[in-house]
């Protein structure tokens, strides 16, 4: 143990340290240029047929769990078209890469698959062809009204919608019945009075479980009628002050404050379990959810139902949407017109649709929520009911015309450091969290550029 | 210890200086020069973009400005920042001496040569290192949980009313997960010190007539002190840099761990969450230089405590 020694050796760990402190994030930067025109493209939907028939080779980044069935029945189709299918990542693992591809000017897909919430914020940095050059705007009536208002922004066609969220009320008829609930609440009022009986026959039992989600929050938001996103232009301005989120911050405290609603964070093992055990008996979420209670939940098969999601005057059914995505093509394609002749057939043709429901999706199209083949389907897992006609009734009540911000993606990654942190570590007033979220909003929209109103 | 010093005179100088000296300084650049252009590569240059992409902002409207030290200004008065790098060194100051201590205490119990099973013994406290930083905290995670998992069931039993997942211990159980990595890890470097230690010495110490806690204290510990202070180091730089722990039992928890829970994983939601890479950098090149600064101030209390 010579001092010669050990001194150097000491001063080059002293050195690493700053190494790997500095080294860890020297690596993420962020180019400057957006995404470019490739020349003006204009044309009409025969277009779109002629690039079918020449063929050509596009990339398509999805995680859709049909998309590889899907993308061989097109090349079965049209065996000149080669389509190479990349699963970047789900959401914002996909959308962090196809951010930093736009930003860099190349390594973008030429398709995307881009959920309805984060369209705005590719609208606005200007990623995203507008489908109508090609005439697609066509399309309009095939869709239901809510995946379409999602993807159009200021009259531009940003993609076009494959799967929907409308939301209903799945729950457990078996404990629901055990509490004395014996018809499923159709209104908010009836809901907390279930919430009520649930809790006090097994103190274990909760209706729901709630422990902070930005994007359930935003959707409970959308059905009580409250519009807290506004977006003009460059200006943005976000109020959880107006009637309808107070509607339902009002309804939900009563729930949240009172303690009759389960902690579980939604998609871990424990809340799958519970789901399972009936410890949380009652899911408002999108029309998406029957294949993964069946995947996850498979031990309560027999126990579950779907009913309308419950209303505040409990007369006007109303929903709104919760997740669901829509194909986009990127600005940078090389081949914009085989890009969009692959979206219009993937979310339109009959032929790619029928994959898509096979894998257990819940579409966007009219034609299929309106089909008896669809809504007449008996599910063994929820007691022989036919669930669709429940979801496809949902699909056509969501509210009007709803806004997220350029920046949701972002919003709901700090919903918990701000609300969930504010008011669902103590049971605390929902307001008082909504409050931190917008102060925080506002700031980060400020850092960005926007005018904040 | 000291060394034979007179064979080094007798080599007498055999070429004139003057051509020798030009020589030495391009011949030692051959030895040094894959070392440099991998270093500038993949350390200064990736260190001086930083520093670059820190002096601008990349705004979503108004796109990208120079903005010289603003970034570093806003980061001053940031209270996000502030927190989680207290919320780091409280933990360096509590996690560390209890991690050192027991991986201490165990290389001294194996070295001892008085336990049975030394060989298990050792290998089963390195064993945790081994494992994948992911699958430990996934493995821990569901030990924590305490509806369905190990405390869940520990609760059921006895009565308690466990959460290591509630903010007031949350800090503690990730601690503990880190410890448990980390014991076997530093035991090893301890371990390896205390085999150097020549057999002569504890046979003077036994002639001397010096006791187990004399032994420790007058030959185990001072030799030690060199490996003691490096292991710091490294806890000291592991400490600062806490990701991987929060990051994962973070989809559990997202209200109590949140985005800005460590100054790593702040800099890691602002680049890849908020588009913010410029204040991200800012955020790493600060923690660079506070770890830095840190690492070194031990360092030198670690040799001014061996001249005393």
């Amino acid at each position: 143990m010579s001092r010669k020694f050990r001194n150097p050796l000491t001063r080059l760990v002293v050195v690493t340290g700053a190494v790997l402190a500095l080294g860890s994030l020297a690596a993420c930067g962020g180019g400057s240029s957006s995404g470019s025109d490739e020349g003006t493209v204009a044309g009409t939907q025969s277009d779109l047929d002629a690039a079918l028939a020449k063929g050509g080779e596009i990339t398509y980044w999805s995680w859709t769990p049909s998309a590889k069935d899907q993308v061989a029945a097109f090349e079965k189709a049209y065996p000149k078209v080669k389509v190479k299918l990349v699963n970047a990542g789900t959401n914002t693992d996909q959308y962090t890469k196809l951010t930093n591809a736009i930003n860099a000017g190349s390594g973008a897909p030429d398709v995307a698959q881009i959920e309805y919430y984060a369209v705005p914020q590719y609208a606005l940095s200007d990623s995203l062809l507008d489908l109508n050059t090609y005439g697609l705007n066509e399309l309009e009536s095939s869709y239901t009204a809510s995946t379409w208002g999602s993807v159009s922004v200021d009259g531009k066609l940003y993609g076009l919608p494959q799967d929907s969220g409308p939301m209903a009320m799945f729950y457990n008829k078996k404990i629901f019945t055990e509490a004395g609930v014996t018809k499923a609440p159709t209104t908010w009022a009836e809901y907390i009075d279930a919430a009520k009986k649930i809790h006090a026959k097994n103190p274990k039992n909760f209706i729901t479980a709630d422990s902070g989600d930005g994007g359930f929050t935003s959707s409970m938001i959308w059905q009580a009628g409250g519009h807290p996103f506004n977006v003009d232009g460059n200006t943005l301005n976000v109020n959880f002050e107006d009637e309808g989120t107070k509607k339902f911050t009002t309804m939900w405290n009563q729930l949240h404050t009172a303690g009759l609603l389960s902690d579980t964070p939604g998609w871990t093992d424990e809340w799958f379990r519970g789901l399972t055990d009936g410890s949380i008996a009652s899911l408002i979420t999108g029309a998406w959810m029957p294949g993964n209670l069946e995947a996850n939940a498979a031990g309560a098969s027999g126990d579950w139902a779907v009913a309308p999601i419950p209303t505040y005057d409990g007369t006007t059914a109303v929903t709104a949407e919760n997740g669901g995505s829509a194909q986009s093509v990127i600005k940078q394609s090389k081949n914009p017109a085989l890009a969009t002749a692959f979206v219009r057939w993937l979310n339109h043709d009959p032929a790619s649709i029928e994959v898509f429901l096979k894998s257990g999706g819940f579409p966007s199209t009219t034609a299929e929520l309106g089909d008896p083949a669809f809504t007449e389907t008996k599910s063994k897992y929820f007691g022989n009911q036919e669930v669709n006609k429940v979801l496809a009734a949902a699909a056509s009540t969501v509210a009007p015309n709803w806004n997220y911000l350029p920046i949701q993606a972002y919003a709901f990654t700090i919903f918990g450091d701000t609300a969930g942190k504010e008011s669902y570590t103590k049971n605390g007033d929902i307001n008082a969290g909504l409050a931190k979220w917008k102060a925080a909003l506002d700031t980060y929209a400020k850092q960005q550029g926007f005018t904040v109103k | 210890m000291t060394m034979a010093s007179g064979t080094v005179r007798s080599v007498p100088p055999s070429r004139p200086p003057v051509r020798r000296k030009s020589r030495k300084d391009w011949r030692g650049w051959i030895f040094v020069g894959p070392f440099m252009a991998v270093f500038a590569l993949v350390f200064i240059a990736p260190l001086a973009y930083a520093v670059y992409l820190s002096t601008f902002r990349n705004q979503l409207i108004g796109g990208n400005s120079f903005v010289g030290l603003d970034n570093y200004t806003q980061l001053l008065h940031d209270a996000s920042f502030w927190h989680s790098l207290i919320r780091v060194l409280l933990f360096l100051v509590i996690q560390v001496p209890i991690m050192l201590i027991i991986a201490l205490g165990a290389a001294m119990a194996i070295d001892s040569a008085r336990l049975y099973g030394a060989n298990l013994f050792r290998i089963a406290l390195f064993l945790p290192y081994a494992v994948p930083a992911v699958v430990a905290v996934l493995m821990w995670g569901f030990i924590y949980g305490d509806q369905f998992g190990l405390v869940g069931q520990l609760n059921d039993a006895i009565g308690t009313g466990l959460d290591p997942f509630s903010s007031s211990w949350i800090l503690v159980s990730i601690g503990n997960i880190v410890t448990w990595s980390f014991v076997g890890y530093n035991m090893l470097i301890f371990y390896t010190t205390l085999k150097t230690i020549p057999a002569e010495l504890y046979e003077a110490a036994e002639l001397d007539g010096a006791g187990q806690f004399w032994i420790i204290r007058a030959i185990k510990l001072p030799a030690l002190r060199g490996s003691l202070v490096i292991a710091t180091i490294f806890s000291i730089i592991g400490s600062f840099q806490l990701f991987n722990e929060p990051n994962i039992l973070r989809p559990l928890k997202e209200n109590i761990i949140t985005t800005d829970y460590t100054p790593n994983m702040y800099a890691y939601n602002l680049a890849f969450s908020g588009q913010q890479q410029n204040y991200a950098a800012t955020v790493a090149i600060v923690m660079g230089v506070v770890t830095a600064v840190i690492a070194y101030v031990v360092q030198l209390r670690g040799s001014r405590t061996e001249d005393l």
